[in-house]
């Protein structure tokens, strides 16, 4: 049997990603799923379909790096990067050139500049709290009470944008249900909503040369990218499956060091 | 992941013994004349005119030890809060919260380190405002609760290069506290014992700055974490003899570990430089952290702030001016990043660490663009962490490791 696949595992806040690459880079099996308490039981989940979707057996992985907030309770996994390394080398695979990355996750955002090398040039999380984050449009959705894939569908029939001034998320809640009360329409708050997880990445840092959008979020929500790019106005690049970027990541970085066979295999 | 590492031990020094009798000495020494009455008591800020009070005849006492003590108890957060509810808002300074709140609790980590019961009572509160407005706040508070008299001197402030009038005026200002120290002490001012105690104020600052710049060699001997325990002297025992002993002996020892090519941390990959305040209550996770990834933080803007070598005893009002004016944390914005760089010469980091304190914006130095423009000029990688010095509440544990390990990859990477 064929070995040469390699793995990432991106045990995130929110959800866990499972990436299988076969030897020429190509995404060949992937998994999401909700992280749950159990990260090591989500991630074993999300391997064994990944696998199957690749078509291949555990024999033939030769190397697995885990990657995300749960990173250390992968016990699969032969070694450990953090997701702003994972991000950044997933997003250069995709688009090898200078860049800043914004990726939008489930607790937290992170924005990370790249030069032409794909070196690292700083990174900047967003501090302790959730604004502007999946957990933000979450809250929202449930004080709205729309379903949260229905977001993105909502924010785009908007024709009157109705802007949300805090950036505390509780805060906003409540703004939220002022909005209501005063009869606005929910597609323009949901703009707003929108609008006010951009305007936290704004604050972040400046977004120079190529912007490449990553994350849950925006992998749900491509109205916000349409919206940022025209904040900004400049081209933003997002890859196939934006979700994916970091679990990719981390599974180029198993590639990196794959040729010692150091899959430690999985749990019965 | 498999193999959990094992955790990295800080390695100790044999002076750390005669480190901890004299910081319990100090507060004996404090407690009983406390309860006696046999000595005044002068409660004094970290960068105040202690050499003073000391030539004065005061014991003197530092509310910030004990702010320091209460952070890296953690007893910090819990208290917190009771100084929040009388109205000292959670934004404002942690020291002056943690320490109010542990006086109306009446908890103290002096019971569980030295069995002190208390705090010692002050006979005078001698603040200067070189650091901040919250000293004054804080012992403004004290001399209302307890009634005794508060006294201090109010700095210039972001300063460039200094000008003679602002050391006059602080020479002046020094000088101009005498009559109220005397009233309380009920002695005459000695000019002979105050010149004593500059000079040994100075020895103290001499020999600190010598171990701190030990840091310099590589590998480092020791850390930043090191020296923030290590420090405890060169605040409370300056101007003593014991201070200048103190460093004597540790010195000695960052010389042998140098000659020996011992490191603080085993295998030192990296070099990094801390801005701003500890974390006080977190410490030993990071010193941990920082030795599992082969990082030293060789050194910091913090401890250097206790040198003080300008003091002259033959001029010990201007000297003492001087001292406390050419502070880092009095001065603008270019001198600090001038700082910076000076430093970067001597210790050769390879990254800064700023630390973001919520509660103190005085030793935040990341506020106005300083990380950018530093790691443009100097051609490093920064950054900034979000914590405070006691308040644990405002510290992300999980993040801050994780922008940590980042950080350390993107050295790895370069
Ligand atoms: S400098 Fe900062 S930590 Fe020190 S007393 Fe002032 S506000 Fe508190």
């Amino acid at each position: 049997m064929a070995r040469g696949f390699f793995v990432g595992v991106d045990v995130g806040a929110s959800r866990t990603k499972v990436v299988v690459l076969d030897a020429g880079r190509s995404l060949v099996g992937y998994a999401v799923r909700k992280s749950g308490t159990d990260f090591a039981k989500t991630a074993d989940i999300c391997l064994r379909e990944s696998m199957a979707m690749a078509g291949i057996s555990p024999g033939q992985i030769d190397n697995c790096i885990s990657t995300g907030y749960g990173r250390k309770n992968v016990p699969f996994s032969s070694g450990t990067k953090t997701e702003i390394s994972c991000h950044a080398k997933g997003c250069y695979h995709y688009f090898p050139m200078a860049m800043t990355i914004v990726d939008i996750g489930g607790q937290d955002n992170k924005i990370i500049k790249l030069d032409e090398q794909g070196r690292r040039l700083n990174f900047k999380m967003n501090r302790k709290c959730a604004a502007g984050t999946g957990a933000f449009l979450e809250e929202m959705a449930l004080r709205l009470d729309v379903p949260l894939e229905d977001m993105d569908g909502l924010a785009q029939s908007s024709e009157n944008l109705v802007e949300l001034g805090s950036y505390c998320t509780v805060f906003s809640g409540t703004e939220v249900l002022e909005k209501i009360r005063q009869g606005k329409k929910v597609p323009d708050i949901v703009k707003g909503v929108f609008l006010s997880v951009i305007k936290r990445v704004l604050e972040m840092d400046a977004l120079a040369d190529t912007v490449v959008m990553t994350g849950g979020v925006v992998a749900h929500n491509p109205y916000l990218v349409e919206m940022l790019k025209e904040i900004i106005d400049n081209e933003i690049l997002v890859p196939e499956y934006p979700q994916l970027t970091g679990a990719v990541g981390a599974a180029l970085f198993a590639m990196e060091n794959g040729d010692r066979k150091q899959f430690v295999g999985m749990g019965a | 992941m498999a193999e959990e590492k094992k955790r990295p031990l800080r390695k100790e020094f044999k002076s750390g013994k005669v480190l901890k009798k004299l910081m319990a000495d100090h507060f004996y020494e404090l407690d009983e004349a406390a309860k006696s009455g046999s000595k005044k008591i002068a409660w004094c800020t970290s960068v105040g005119p202690a050499e003073l009070l000391r030539g004065m005849g005061f014991l003197v006492y530092y509310p910030e030890n004990h702010g320091a003590m209460l952070g890296a108890t953690r007893m910090a957060t819990e208290l917190i809060p009771y100084a929040n509810a009388i109205g000292y808002s959670p934004d404002i300074c942690s020291y002056l919260t943690s320490d109010i709140g542990s006086f109306l609790q009446k908890r103290t980590p002096l019971t569980k380190a030295y069995n002190i019961e208390s705090v010692p009572k002050p006979d005078v509160l001698v603040f200067n405002t070189n650091q901040c407005r919250d000293v004054q706040d804080w012992f403004s508070w004290y001399s209302r609760e307890l009634n005794v008299p508060v006294i201090g001197i109010h700095t210039h402030r972001d300063i460039g290069p200094i000008r003679e009038y602002q050391i006059k005026d602080i020479a002046k200002q020094i000088e101009d506290l005498i009559p109220a120290l005397e009233k309380v002490s009920g002695e005459k001012f000695d000019m002979d014992r105050f010149k004593e105690a500059v000079a040994l104020s100075r020895r103290t600052s001499e020999l600190w700055r010598a171990c701190l710049e030990a840091a310099a060699a590589v590998p480092s001997p020791w850390t930043f974490f090191d020296a923030t325990i290590h420090m405890g002297p060169a605040v409370v025992a300056r101007g003593t003899q014991e201070g200048v002993d103190y460093y004597e002996l540790l010195l000695a020892e960052l010389k042998e570990r140098i000659d020996s090519g011992v490191g603080a941390v085993d295998g030192e990959k990296f070099r990094l430089y801390w801005e701003g305040m500890p974390i006080w209550g977190k410490l030993r996770a990071l010193s941990e952290q920082f030795a599992s990834l082969k990082a030293c933080v060789v050194a910091s803007t913090y401890c250097n702030s206790w040198i003080f070598d300008q003091f002259d005893p033959e001029e010990p009002f201007e000297s003492m001016a001087v001292a406390y004016t050419e502070l880092f944390i009095v001065r603008d914005e270019p001198f600090k990043e001038q700082y910076i760089r000076d430093c970067h010469d001597l210790f050769r980091f390879d990254g800064i660490i700023f630390h973001d304190a919520k509660t103190c914006p005085n030793n935040s130095n990341n506020r106005y663009g300083m990380p950018e423009r530093l790691s443009r000029n100097l051609g490093i990688p920064v950054l900034t962490i979000n914590g405070d010095l006691n308040d644990l509440r405002c510290y992300s544990e999980e993040q801050a490791k994780t922008n940590i390990e980042a950080f350390i990859e993107q050295l790895e990477e370069s």
